[in-house]
């Protein structure tokens, strides 16, 4: 039994060792922040999501678009939660394509609940041109498209892999965001930052083309509520809160049902345990 | 196959006429009710009973995955976006096929690890053993044709990447290789057209699993199931009877599975995937690292470890090859490694130089060289 046990332990320490190669790469320490919604049972901050659909519209929309996600999104449960009212008088502002009428002209309409946001560029090259030769992502998935790599000696890796699965952490995407918003700098003095870029901490190999869009410092964004910092970090998070909820709308639901399902299936091991053991009594084994 | 005593009474008239012309239920009793089971079998024995679970558990998901998925390169992305957003329960059950195929893959390698441990592939269950490792590579086979499926980053370069490997044929007859890489892909790159093949084969190789599956139980019925001491029942009244004894065991080990499962569904669905191929595939842009999923790190390594394209192409495939011989390369006659205690140490060492190879990815010598020793110890 002793030795299954361990062929059992070898066998996970291998899944986690190889999953580990994964992360191997450029290794830039992200911190972790504290999300509402960390972890096993985390869950989504409607208001923080509804501040950072705000600094979106504020301070990101103009470059980067949001293909996948539908106005009607917004009002969902496990959402921003924004009331449908206000959100077809958004949905308003938005222009998109209307079937080809009579005549076979395409012309525009204002958009309704179940259009997706417009995408913000005809096509990749279009896009391209007007950043100086860089492409900004579209945000729908970027939360999910990021991550954070293990930084630290090697065979502790595999027990904080461990710890990662057992504590349920997901937001790597998050903290990255997050800390790409709050990573602007002066450059280091040995370092040449070319034409158009700008130095960020947290960047791979700290060039990145897009210029921080925090660049106005604190209050540059107004919050409806007077408890909540006006302040770049709280933008930060805020944003890669609401950033993360478009990448992963469902996560509310699916933690809920995860706590259901464990508890029924754990009752039902308990059960069969207690059957297999009357069942096996009878036998010589 | 009346093997042992057949307790099949048919009850209602209908079971009865049917039992007269197709005993198909007749069958089915004898196989997976009075069938004998060792008694004294440990909890390894329990993942044949996990794997067919992960089987059709992908099956019935991949099939209503299928039903909302569409296989075209400007489509593909977008389309599986929305089957986790619109489509009801969808993020649910695209989770639980995506997590399902790695589920499966630990399973498998436990189920492998047991065989060898325990010399489970030793006469007279040499087919058995043969059709496992087929079903093996056609598992590999159909992980590797889904992850292309979701059209990220990493499904298309690790699509790239491997079937190019077979352009290293071109060292052997000239043009052989390349002519293999065009009719893969259907074309002269890595298109739309590609995925839409892969697609179909996707679909179509779970089935020919199952088929293997079948064969596969068949083996071992006839030959009845090895046990932890290696040595045979005597008598089938040595054992058990599969229901009730073995069922609620494996009944209980699978819901500890399932515990597990559902911990990765739930809470840390993407923890096995990897962030880029969130990234829409974009063939201008090739990634910092082109990684394949977890199960298949070891083979990687094999294959980046040895310089020589074809060199690595031909160690990585004849690592997977050597098992169906192992049942010959093994000469010797106790079978559990209980009872082998030199084996038992090329047996650890070998499982550690998985581990070290699926780590490191690139550990040359070491990787082959604790692997050939572990062959020649065979003899
Ligand atoms: C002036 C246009 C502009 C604005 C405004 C802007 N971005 Fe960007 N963003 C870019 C460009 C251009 C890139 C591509 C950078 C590169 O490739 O070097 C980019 C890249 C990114 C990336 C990807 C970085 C990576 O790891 O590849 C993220 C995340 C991002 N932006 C988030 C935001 C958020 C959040 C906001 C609003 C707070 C925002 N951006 C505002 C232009 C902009
Ligand atoms: C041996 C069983 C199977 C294995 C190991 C397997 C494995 C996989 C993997 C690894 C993916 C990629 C998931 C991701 O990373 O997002 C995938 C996707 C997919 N599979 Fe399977 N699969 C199996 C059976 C099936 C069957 C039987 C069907 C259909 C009848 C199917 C249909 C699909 C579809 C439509 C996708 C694309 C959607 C997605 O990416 O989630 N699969 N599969």
């Amino acid at each position: 039994m002793i030795k299954i046990s361990s062929l059992v332990a070898v066998t996970a320490y291998t899944l986690i060792l190889t999953t580990g190669a994964f992360a191997a790469g450029s290794h830039i320490e992200i911190p972790r922040n504290e999300w509402s919604f960390s972890g096993i049972s985390g869950q989504y901050d409607k208001a923080q999501l509804q501040r950072g659909f705000q600094i979106y519209r504020e301070a990101c929309s103009s470059c980067h678009s949001l293909n996948r996600i539908a106005f009607r999104n917004l009002a969902q449960k496990g959402g921003p939660e924004f009331p449908e009212e206000e959100l077809k008088v958004l949905a308003s502002e938005y222009e998109v394509d209307a079937l080809p009428n009579e005549d076979g002209e395409v012309k525009k309409r204002s958009a309704v609940l179940s259009d997706r946001f417009p995408p913000l560029y005809a096509n990749e090259k279009e896009a391209r041109s007007i950043h100086n030769g860089a492409l900004p992502p579209d945000l729908s998935v970027i939360a999910k498209a990021r991550g954070t790599a293990y930084v630290g000696p090697w065979y502790w890796h595999p027990f904080a892999m461990f710890a990662d699965i057992f504590n349920g952490y997901q937001e790597g995407g998050s903290d990255y965001i997050a800390a790409l918003l709050t990573g602007y700098d002066e450059p280091p003095e040995t370092m040449e930052i070319s034409e158009g870029m700008n130095y960020n901490k947290y960047y791979p190999g700290h060039q990145i083309a897009m210029a921080n869009p925090f660049a106005g410092g604190n209050n540059q964004v107004e919050y409806q509520s007077a408890m909540i910092p006006s302040t770049v970090k709280q933008y930060a998070k805020d944003v890669a809160a609401f950033l993360s909820w478009a990448s992963d709308p469902t996560l509310n639901q699916r933690k809920q049902t995860g706590w259901q399902v464990l508890v029924y299936l754990l009752i039902t091991g308990v059960l069969l345990y207690i059957a297999k053991r009357r069942i096996w009594a009878s036998v010589k084994h | 196959m009346k093997a042992h005593n057949d307790t099949y009474l048919p009850s209602g008239s209908i079971s009865k006429w049917i039992d007269e012309r197709l005993p198909i239920m007749r069958l089915m009793h004898g196989q997976f009710v009075d069938f004998p089971t060792p008694r004294n079998l440990n909890y390894m024995w329990t993942f044949g009973g996990i794997l067919m679970f992960c089987l059709v558990t992908q099956i019935v998901t991949g099939i209503v995955l299928a039903m909302h998925y569409v296989p075209h390169a400007d489509m593909a992305f977008d389309s599986v976006q929305r089957i986790k957003r619109d489509v009801n329960y969808g993020w649910l059950i695209q989770s639980i096929h995506a997590v399902g195929a790695s589920m499966f893959f630990i399973a498998v390698y436990l189920h492998i690890f047991r065989g060898l441990y325990y010399g489970s592939y030793k006469a007279p269950r040499e087919v058995l053993w043969i059709l496992g490792v087929l079903i093996f590579l056609a598992m590999m086979a159909t992980g590797f044709l889904g992850y292309t499926l979701p059209w990220g980053q990493m499904s298309f370069w690790g699509v790239t990447v491997i079937t190019n490997l077979f352009s290293s044929l071109d060292e052997i007859v000239p043009g052989l290789g390349s002519s293999i890489v065009t009719w893969l892909w259907g074309g002269y790159s890595v298109t739309g057209t590609t995925l839409n093949r892969f697609f179909s084969l996707h679909f179509l190789l779970p089935f020919v699993i199952f088929g293997l599956v079948a064969l596969h139980v068949w083996a071992l019925h006839v030959s009845g199931q090895n046990n932890p001491t290696g040595v045979e029942m005597k008598v089938k009244s040595d054992g058990v009877p599969m229901s009730p004894f073995a069922v609620m065991k494996d009944l209980f080990a699978l819901v500890i599975f399932v515990i597990m499962f559902a911990w990765f569904v739930f809470f840390v669905p993407d923890y096995l995937g990897h962030a880029d191929n969130y990234i829409p595939a974009n063939p201008l842009v090739t990634p910092a690292h082109i990684v394949p999923e977890w199960y298949f790190l070891p083979f990687y390594a094999i294959l980046r470890a040895i310089p020589s394209k074809l060199g690595g192409v031909i160690a990585m495939f004849s690592a997977i090859i050597v098992l169906v011989f192992i049942p010959w390369l093994d000469t010797s006659r106790v079978r559990s490694t209980k009872y082998r205690p030199l084996y038992r140490w090329f047996f650890w060492l070998f499982a550690f130089t998985c581990i070290a190879l699926g780590y490191l990815g690139a550990m040359p010598a070491e990787g082959s060289y604790v692997f050939w020793a572990r062959v020649f110890t065979f003899y």
